[in-house]
């Protein structure tokens, strides 16, 4: 674990200590909401993109040209 | 206005980097505070939170950003800053500064934050950002924490104390 970096502004002493146990708990708290969030966020991306190809399919299925798709989605 | 900055404290992030940086025992003999930061983060997002006291409770915050060109705003219920993540250009370092009007006082604490993130021209981020804490007590501790990830090596960052007189 990576020490935190403290400076006692009434000393000017800067000290490389261990994280408490309740900074600890709060850095794994957000490394947990990071992760949901890093999810929530590739999740909407792949959505997204899913939904690009799909539409994409069916308007070739209608006939347009790939040149005519793009012009369409610009 | 103020009339005179004293660098109170600084520091620079050695190799290994640092999980947070902490001000304690801030005097509380000035009138405002400043903390300045040349930053950098060894995770993969750009938000780093700022609190006083050991506490990340009663915090808000409103941005206002452009990134790429691109305007936008939100509501965090933490104080933030921004700077580059291990996914920019290695060794750009981004420029924050935190202002802190009547820091000792026994008012809510507002503070102004603007933060300036560059990637070698491929992606830039600038954020203005209104904060407050809303606590009474007078702030004698400040801590920098990267939301992912570590403070890295050669971040750095000084406060100073501003009088008014």
């Amino acid at each position: 674990m990576t020490n935190k970096i403290v400076v006692d502004c009434s000393t000017g002493e800067v000290q490389e200590i261990a994280l408490t146990a309740e900074e600890i708990a709060e850095r794994e708290a957000m490394a947990a909401e990071y992760a949901a969030q890093k999810a929530q966020e590739d999740a909407a991306k792949a959505a997204a993109q899913a939904a690009k190809e799909s539409a994409n399919a069916k308007l070739a299925a209608l006939g347009l040209t790939a040149e005519e798709i793009a012009a369409l989605t610009k | 206005m103020a009339t005179t900055y004293t660098l109170i404290s600084s520091v620079t992030v050695g190799a290994g980097g640092a999980a947070n940086i902490e001000f304690t025992s801030i005097p509380s003999t000035y009138t405002d505070l400043l903390v300045k930061v040349s930053g950098r983060t060894t995770g993969t997002n750009t938000t780093v939170y700022y609190d006083y006291n050991s506490t990340t409770s009663n915090q808000s915050s409103i941005r206002l950003y452009d990134s790429n060109g691109t305007a936008g705003s939100d509501t965090q219920t933490r104080q933030t800053i921004q700077m580059p993540d291990s996914t920019y250009t290695a060794t750009t370092f981004g420029n924050i500064e935190i202002y802190i009007p009547n820091y000792a006082g026994s008012n809510n604490k507002s503070s102004s934050v603007d933060s300036v993130n560059e990637n070698n021209s491929t992606t830039n981020i600038n954020t203005l950002t209104a904060a407050l804490w809303s606590n009474s007590a007078a702030i004698t501790s400040i801590k920098i924490v990267a939301f992912s990830g570590n403070m890295a090596q050669y971040s750095t960052a000084y406060l100073y104390g501003i009088s008014n007189a």
